[in-house]
Order: structure tokens, then C-alpha cells, then sequence
């Protein structure tokens, strides 16, 4: 068997919520490379988050197990930073002060105080944040507060870096300049890196392999699309790209043919129980609606290029 | 936490004020709480007028103003003879070293009567003292519960059993424990006010404990992972994450507490005959002379002037600590 940088092998996890069995993934291969940048990209409720959790460590897997450079991952550590959807900055803490914070717990020990603040600076000039440093979460924007995430994840030199939809909630134009800045850091700091998406354009422009997940429970990876689009990549030039275009097709027609979802009864079992986050208020009106037509079930925000 | 109030600095503050001052909005800000008070001592007076009690006719705003007087005179005759105790006591003394250098010196305190300024000042470092106690024990206790589901469900049937209970249960079982405990004669501290403090104590450490729960259970999950993710050590965790996160549960508890510490406090004194506020409404209730009515009237006005006061201090300093900045505090 060959060893990779980042090896997830027969990863398997069943949740228990209160004394019923709830299988979410089951039998979950998957290598990476250093370097490499994969998406992994399903309908809501796969189990896309909880592979990624696993690989965090926030979760342990029933059976299989994840290693990292030749390590096994058993609890969370910096050397798998997140990046979460909802950029979980610290609202009490300034810019400065919240990547400082993982700053001085990763290089406590192995840089002065004087370095710690220069790499701190560092960081927040690589995603263009260096004007903001004393200001609060609450007086930024969404983008803004989610490029400092990204700073706080870059700052802790993570070996794989992971990303929960990390540009799901922002608007189309932001999340573009932050799909663009991803890109150049990444090239330039050669991130190993893992994102949950669920825009297509994004894994597509972003991947250098798109994983796509079947529907839960007991979700699995279901194919693995190799993106060989020559890089650096730019985003204008790619939107009349035929291999651009056909990547695109090939994702789609996996979510929307392969992987649609028919049933509304589907659509309620496949919400994965997510016991690390408060339940959302469960709409039975949602549920009730009728989905006529395959792959309009709720929370696909696609968009059209 | 940076403040604010630095970087912007005085003159953008005053800005809103000045903004509303211009605006006219003060009249209404003023005119309707004092139309409110009007109607208040209105109806008191009326309503006074018509209640006869065996001390007399039930004071009115008048004759309770007129106490309010008496008492500060009283307060004044007091401090006047303290002094003249002291200055007499200060000349027997140097006379005595004039005659002879070698003279013992003998410094006495003045015994006399405590006034309603002495009582209000005896409350307030009673309930100060109950208060501190409570948090030094409520917070780090309720940061505990909040952390761990197992050390909560351990104390929730204690925390549930002993929260409702009034500080008269538990006055006569202090005060024991109190005397048998703490023996020394002249001490710091006198044992009537640790009585009251430890009461006190007992009463408001209910709401900071419980609201500290709450807050330390309900912190976001996602910075609960940063900080997971982030390998920080237990101490650091509690430090910048969770207290923060928790600091506006804690401050209801806070006020919450204060404010039952200060209501117990006045049954306290009362039932024990701990000096305070209690002490000075029993004594005038014994009393029993025409003024007695108006003087405890005088009591219960500076029992809610001084708890309006209190909860206004801890907001201050809510909104002072809080990071919020846009959260609305009332």
C-alpha cells in the first residue's frame, strides 16, 4: 500500500442520537499529495462536513482512520487548521489580536516575541487585511472577517489546510475576489488543501481534483473528476474554456443525474445530525413541498455562470 | 478588550448628547418621568391623608421630607460632638504630655449613636462583602458546571434545593456557626456583619451561578472548535474564549445578584439586629413615636434610591466590560 502525504482509509462514522444509529459515511478512501488542492462537493446533508471533521480530528470515525504525514490523526491539532463557513473569529478580539492568538499557541515557543508579531503582520498583508489590524470582527465585512480566518488558518503553518464552504456565505463578488486571493496564496505557499464547496465553478476553477460524494446516510465518495486545467488559472478566460466547460458538465451531471434528488422523503433522511452544532429550526413546510424537478431540493445554490 | 472611548475619544462621544439636546428630545426625556413622580407624590399625599394608624396619620410627602431634615440634622449634632469628643480627647492628652513626656497616651473611640448616614454606610460594606464572597465562589464554580456536563448534573439537585431558600432559613443556623467558629475576642471584623455578609452571601450566589452556566454552555460551538483546533491548553480556553463569550450572562448574574443581595440584606439586618438600614427600620418601628412612620418612609425611599443606584453601577461596568458594543444593555 502506498503511503500519501494525507491518507484517509476506510473511514466509516455512525452518530448516535438519542439511542438511534445513524450511519453517515461509510467505507471513505482517499489520498492526497502534498500540495494538492481537492474539493469535495455533494448535496447537503452528505457528509461532506463530517469527512472534513474527521480529518480535523473534532470527530472520531467509527472504523477506518485518517494519517497525516505518517501520523494518525486522533484529536484536533494546528497542524489541520479550519476554516469554518461562518469564519468563527473571536468577536472580542481585534484582527491583530485573533490571529495573534493562534499565533502565540503554534510558535510560542519557537519565535520571539518580535518575529511572532512580524508573522502575524505577514499573514494578514498575504490576504490583504494588513489596513484592519486593530479593528473588531463586528466593524468589518463578511469577506473581510472570512480572509481573516483564512489568515488565522495560514498563520499556524497547517499541513493540510481544511476549508467548510469558506465562501458559501458571502455574495458572488466577494466570494470571486476570495476564490482569486485563495488561488494565488495557494500557489504561492503551496498549501495542501482540502474544501468543502457546493459551487461547481468554484471546485472546478479551484481543484486539482473534485471529489463528489453520493447522499447520505451512508455516504460514500462516488467518483473522483481530475482537474487538468493548466495554472495559473484565470477565472475570465476559463468561463469559454471547452475543458473548463466539459469539467463543469461532467460535476453537474453527476449531482443532477447520478446523485439527484427525487424523493422529498430523501431529502429529510439525508440530513446528517450534526451533534457539534445547535439543530436549526426544521421546516415541515420545506419537506412537504414536492421536488418536481431533480436537483432543485433546498439548499443548492448553484449559481449560472 | 480595547476601549472604544480611547480611540474615539471625548468630543465624538458628547456628539449624540449635543445632537439630542438640540434636537428638543431632552423635554420629553425630562417632562415624562416627572410627570410620572408628580402623580406618584399625588396620590401619596391623598392617599396618606386618609390612613390613621395608631402612631398617627400615615406620612405624606411632606412630613417625610420633613424627616429626611431631622434626620440630617441629627446626623450633623452627631459629628459635631464626635469631634468635640476627640478635640477634648486631644487636648487632656497633649496637657497630660506637658506635665509629664513620659505619659501613657490613651486614644478612645467615640461611642455614640450610629446615624441613618452611619446605617447606610454599615449596608452598603454588608452587602459589598456578601456579594464579593458570593462571585469569588458563583463564578469559577458556574464556569466549571458550564464546562463539564458531569460536574453540573452532580450540583444541579444542590444548586436547585438551595436556591429558593428565603435568608430568614438561614440566619439562625449562620449566626450559630458564626459564633462557634469565629471566637476572637476584639477582632477586625465585627461577627454581626459577617453574619449578615455570609446571609447575604448564601442568598446571591443563586443567579450569578446559574446565568454563568448558561453562558459558559451556550458558547458557540464553531469557537469552541477554533479553540480545539487550535490546541489550546485548558487555561488559555478559559481565558480568552470562554470567559468573554460568557461575560454578558455573567453580568445579568450578576445584577440579579446584587439586587437580591441587597433585598436580603435589609431582612437580615432587621431580623438579626445586624446594624444597617434593617436595624434602623426595626429600632424606629420599637420606637414607636409620632416620627417613626415618617422616618422608616425615609428607610424604604433610600432602600430603592440606593438599589436603583447599585443596578445603575453595575451597568456602567457592564457596558464598560462588555465587546458588544451594539448590544442593547437596560
Amino acid at each position: 500500500m502506498n503511503t500519501r502525504y494525507l491518507d484517509i482509509t476506510d473511514v466509516g462514522i455512525e452518530f448516535d442520537t438519542n439511542g438511534r444509529k445513524f450511519r453517515a459515511l461509510q467505507k471513505v478512501n482517499l489520498k492526497l499529495d502534498k500540495g494538492e488542492f481537492v474539493s469535495l462537493i455533494g448535496h447537503s446533508g452528505c457528509g461532506k462536513s463530517t469527512v472534513l471533521n474527521i480529518v480535523a480530528g473534532l470527530y472520531q470515525a467509527t472504523e477506518g482512520g485518517v494519517c497525516l504525514d505518517g501520523k494518525e490523526v486522533c484529536e484536533p491539532g494546528p497542524d489541520r487548521a479550519v476554516v469554518f463557513q461562518n469564519h468563527s473569529l473571536m468577536p472580542w478580539l481585534s484582527v491583530y489580536d485573533n490571529v495573534a492568538l493562534a499565533v502565540d499557541q503554534v510558535f510560542r515557543k519557537s519565535k520571539s516575541k518580535a518575529e511572532r508579531r512580524e508573522w502575524i503582520e505577514h499573514n494578514l498583508r498575504l490576504v490583504n487585511m494588513e489596513h484592519a489590524l486593530d479593528k473588531l470582527p463586528g466593524e468589518i465585512s463578511g469577506g473581510m472577517k472570512q480572509r481573516v480566518g483564512i489568515a488565522r488558518c495560514l498563520a499556524m503553518q497547517p499541513k493540510v489546510l481544511l476549508m467548510d464552504e469558506p465562501f458559501g456565505a458571502l455574495d458572488a463578488l466577494t466570494r470571486a475576489q476570495l476564490q482569486d486571493s485563495l488561488m494565488t496564496i495557494q500557489s504561492e505557499l503551496g498549501n495542501t488543501v482540502i474544501m468543502i464547496t457546493h459551487d461547481v465553478d468554484e471546485a472546478v476553477l479551484l481543484s486539482d481534483r473534485i471529489v463528489m460524494m453520493t447522499n447520505g446516510p451512508a455516504a460514500t465518495i462516488g467518483e473522483i473528476l481530475p482537474v487538468n486545467l493548466p495554472r495559473p488559472r484565470d477565472r475570465l478566460a476559463l468561463a469559454e474554456d471547452r475543458e473548463f466547460v466539459h469539467l463543469r458538465q461532467q460535476v453537474l451531471e453527476f449531482l443532477y443525474a447520478k446523485q439527484a434528488v427525487r424523493e422529498p422523503a430523501a431529502v429529510a433522511v439525508a440530513a446528517v445530525p450534526r451533534p457539534e452544532r445547535k439543530p436549526g429550526p426544521l421546516s415541515p413546510a420545506s419537506a412537504a413541498v414536492p421536488v418536481s424537478t431533480a436537483g432543485e431540493g433546498p439548499d443548492n445554490d448553484f449559481e449560472a455562470a | 478588550m480595547r476601549d472604544t472611548a480611547l480611540r474615539t475619544g471625548w468630543p465624538q462621544r458628547l456628539e449624540p448628547v449635543i445632537g439630542r439636546l438640540k434636537s428638543g428630545e431632552w423635554i420629553r426625556a425630562l417632562v415624562y418621568p416627572m410627570l410620572g413622580v408628580l402623580a406618584f407624590l399625588m396620590v401619596w399625599q391623598f392617599g396618606a391623608g386618609r390612613i390613621e394608624t395608631s402612631l398617627g396619620q400615615f406620612p405624606g410627602p411632606v412630613q417625610v421630607w420633613e424627616q429626611v431634615k431631622s434626620l440630617g440634622a441629627e446626623h450633623v449634632r452627631e459629628r459635631e460632638k464626635a469631634r468635640a469628643f476627640y478635640s477634648r480627647l486631644e487636648e487632656r492628652n497633649a496637657s497630660k504630655l506637658a506635665a509629664n513626656p513620659d505619659a501613657v497616651i490613651k486614644h478612645r473611640q467615640y461611642t455614640g449613636k450610629p446615624t441613618f448616614a452611619d446605617q447606610i454606610v454599615t449596608s452598603l460594606l454588608t452587602v459589598a462583602a456578601g456579594f464579593l464572597i458570593a462571585n469569588m465562589i458563583a463564578i469559577p464554580l458556574g464556569i466549571v458546571c458550564g464546562l463539564s456536563a458531569g460536574v453540573y448534573k452532580a450540583l444541579n439537585p444542590v444548586i436547585q434545593v438551595f436556591k429558593p431558600v428565603s435568608p430568614l432559613a438561614w440566619l439562625p443556623l449562620v449566626t450559630m456557626v458564626v459564633s462557634a467558629t469565629y471566637s476572637s475576642q476584639d477582632a477586625l471584623i465585627d461577627k454581626s456583619f459577617l453574619n449578615s455578609a455570609i446571609t447575604v452571601a448564601l442568598c446571591c450566589l443563586w443567579p450569578t451561578l446559574i446565568n454563568t452556566i448558561v453562558g459558559v454552555t451556550n458558547i458557540d460551538r464553531d469557537l469552541v472548535n477554533v479553540s480545539r483546533v487550535m490546541a489550546l491548553s485548558p487555561m488559555v480556553h478559559i481565558r480568552k474564549i470562554v470567559i468573554p463569550a460568557a461575560i454578558p450572562m455573567i453580568f445579568t448574574g450578576l445584577r440579579l445578584s446584587l439586587a437580591t443581595g441587597w433585598m436580603v440584606l435589609i431582612a437580615a439586618e432587621m431580623l438579626a439586629q445586624n446594624p444597617g438600614l434593617g436595624k434602623f427600620v426595626w429600632d424606629e418601628f420599637q420606637n414607636g413615636s409620632s416620627s417613626s412612620l415618617g422616618r422608616i418612609m425615609v428607610a424604604v425611599l433610600t432602600i430603592g434610591l440606593i438599589g436603583f443606584m447599585l443596578d445603575k453601577l453595575m451597568l456602567t461596568l457592564q457596558k464598560r466590560v462588555s465587546w458588544d458594543k451594539n448590544a442593547l444593555l437596560r
